[in-house]
């Protein structure tokens, strides 16, 4: 298999007045061609940064180490205009807030002939891929004429899914993309998204969400971030059956299946807080809110260790080496 | 305990829009609704399905069109005395989606507790100590304490910290009845049943009922003694949680097919028109329908009634007379 993107030993700060923010700190992940990647955890874990950071870096975001290959190109070492050329044609994102990403102001068209100067393509080659996607998205070809307030929130955001994979990104990055809709607008939006790999208009997303019951549904598999770090990669089906990490274990039971009533069964969330990343447990970053933390949790950081294909950082799964 | 404590009879409301008021929207289509003492009512619905227009006209900050709501038997919009509308908005409090947006930014968290305090029971203002102490009590029922929110500002707690708040906001004037528009929506996945929790607790210790408005199929199921699902104003299908399991109406059963659960994956493809709803006009018949796979010819000329079926209520000429 091809790995599309590939972190080693990631790391992007946040400068303050009081030090740093280590938002990521030290992920490796690779995301293979063909594949969905679903990226989770609470809010404050990391997440959003690791996929801006991709896509545009800016302060008070720091790239403090580490790589982040995407094919034959370091994202850490491109300049402002080698990332313009590659950003929408390599490398694309759906951004958490897209229901306000378009200029209000502007119609779609007029968006279209701006990208088109950018770009440096013929503006008509553009409407003509434009709307080939919005076709594919399905909504009608006269949103061109549109304002993006005239726009459902639904319809925005396949907009901008349209706009986003015009040109055929490898990778496509979709933070949150259904938070602000509406159930079955968000189905729709899955299977959107879904469909887009399949046909191979992109060859591989990474799918950002807190909501692991709509990862469920598309990913292929799911990487668990906490605190900075990645805690456990694994195929969908086997992490929602078995989830090793106590984290995941804890995020996975605090989401009701239907079918449970409060009178048959009484079900509890995750206990406590994330830490602040201005200053970090030592050894584990999960081991206060972990039940079966022990001393050497506190004092050391747990390695990955490989099971059967998965990837978790956890001491419960590190084999004790016996002295000689 | 099975007394009436709201009561809303064909409430019905219209806004108008545009310069001269010509577009009118039907955002609450003759609602009739009753909310028992001790219970939690959840009401399920999409964005314009106006849950938040009833939970507004509930709380006494909008008038409905046509219709009355009434407390404890009294209709709320023919309260003449000024204790008599205070007394009502003490004992019927409201928790919003967003609790940064909830509390004012600039002021520190105990401050604005302490201001509701004082307003509720301005005897309070001349012990602060008894205010305080009153106010670690109501905490406590929502699982938070005044030490962590000593000193701090709003956007110094995170978002499920600052929702518990609110909610301990809503209890200090000892309401007997909370309405939640959304209460866990903007909260992280792994805090929601948390914050679920507290609404049963109250109930199960306090006997305080409650309504919860929300989207969350599964969290509805798990919260609610009754359901009652709303499709652009008007109540479709009503019943106990396990109409949820088992929907009738097809708009419900479109809800279930449409959420994502983590147990399962979507297998087969959505059968239903998902279009944008253009909420200023209303057709003839059934308002769902454009959408229905189901569709007869009765439903195009003829709106039908809640029909009762099982323990249930259903809007759907497909459970009407034969």
């Amino acid at each position: 298999m091809t790995t599309i993107l590939k972190l080693e030993n990631y790391k992007v700060y946040y400068e303050t007045p009081n030090g740093y923010v280590r938002a990521v700190d030290g992920v490796n992940l690779e995301v293979e061609k063909g594949e969905i990647l679903g990226l989770i955890g609470e809010s404050g874990c990391g997440k959003s940064t690791l996929v801006m950071s991709l896509v545009l870096p800016k302060p008070p975001m720091k790239i403090m180490g580490g790589r982040a290959l995407l094919g034959k190109i370091d994202l850490t070492k491109l300049s402002w205009d080698e990332r313009r050329k590659i950003l929408l044609t390599k490398l694309s994102i759906i951004p958490q807030y897209a229901l306000d990403a378009l200029p209000v102001i502007k119609k779609i068209g007029a968006f279209l002939s701006d990208l088109a100067k950018d770009k440096n393509i013929p503006e008509d080659q553009v409407i003509e891929k434009f709307i080939e996607r919005i076709k594919l998205v399905g909504l009608p070809t006269n949103v061109i004429d549109m304002y993006p307030l005239e726009l459902s929130g639904g319809m925005r955001q396949r907009v901008i899914i349209a706009l986003s994979t015009i040109f055929s990104p490898d990778l496509l990055i979709a933070d949150e993309p259904t938070s602000a809709l509406d159930v079955s607008t968000q189905r729709q939006v899955l299977e959107l998204l879904r469909n887009l790999r399949d046909t191979g208009i992109v060859k591989s997303i990474i799918f950002v969400t807190h909501d692991i019951a709509s990862v469920r549904q598309i990913a292929d598999r799911i990487a668990v971030m906490y605190a900075g770090k990645i805690v456990e990669i694994s195929s969908v089906e086997e992490i929602i059956k078995n989830p090793l990490h106590p984290y995941t274990q804890g995020l996975i039971r605090a989401v009701p299946v239907l079918g449970i009533n409060y009178k048959k069964k009484r079900l509890s969330g995750l206990p406590g807080q994330p830490p602040n990343l201005l200053n970090p447990p030592s050894g584990c970053r999960f081991y206060p809110r972990c039940k079966y933390a022990t001393p050497k949790c506190i004092k050391e950081e747990p390695p990955s260790v490989n099971i059967n294909s998965r990837i978790v950082s956890c001491w419960l799964y590190v084999k004790e080496v016996p002295k000689k | 305990m099975n007394e009436n404590i709201i009561e809303l009879d064909n409430v019905t409301k219209i806004f108008s829009l545009g310069v001269l008021g010509k577009n009118k929207i039907v955002a609450v289509d003759r609602v009739s609704l009753t909310i028992r003492s001790g219970e939690i009512l959840s009401i399920l619905g999409e964005s314009g399905s106006g849950k938040t227009t009833i939970a507004r006209m509930i709380l006494r900050l909008i008038k409905p069109t046509s219709g009355t709501i009434k407390f404890n038997g009294v209709d709320i919009w023919k309260m003449k005395k000024w204790r008599d509308i205070k007394n009502y908005y003490m004992k019927v409090q409201g928790v919003f989606q967003d609790p940064y947006s909830s509390f004012n930014p600039r002021r520190k968290i105990l401050d604005l507790l302490l201001d509701t305090v004082y307003n509720a029971f301005p005897e309070l203002k001349k012990d602060k100590r008894k205010a305080l102490e009153y106010i670690n009590e109501t905490l406590e029922k929502v699982g938070l304490d005044i030490n962590t929110l000593r000193g701090k500002y709003p956007h110094q707690v995170s978002g499920g910290q600052l929702q518990r708040a609110a909610i301990a906001r809503a209890l200090l004037s000892n309401p007997v009845f909370i309405i939640a528009d959304e209460p866990v929506s903007m909260v992280d996945a792994s805090t929601r049943i948390d914050i679920l929790n507290i609404f049963i607790d109250l109930k199960e210790k306090y006997g305080t009922s409650s309504v919860i408005i929300g989207h969350d199929y599964s969290l509805a199921y798990y919260v609610s003694d009754r359901i009652v699902v709303l499709y652009r104003g008007q109540i479709v299908e009503e019943g106990d949680p396990e109409v949820l399991e088992d929907p009738l109406h097809p708009y419900t059963k479109m809800l279930k097919e449409s959420v994502p659960s983590i147990d399962r994956r979507w297998e087969k493809r959505l059968e239903y028109r998902i279009g944008e709803i253009d909420v200023t006009k209303r057709r003839k018949g059934c308002i769902f329908a454009d959408r229905c796979p189901f569709k007869m010819p009765i439903c195009e000329e003829k709106e039908p009634p809640l029909f009762k079926v099982g323990k249930g209520k259903v809007r759907c000429w497909l459970y009407g007379p034969k």
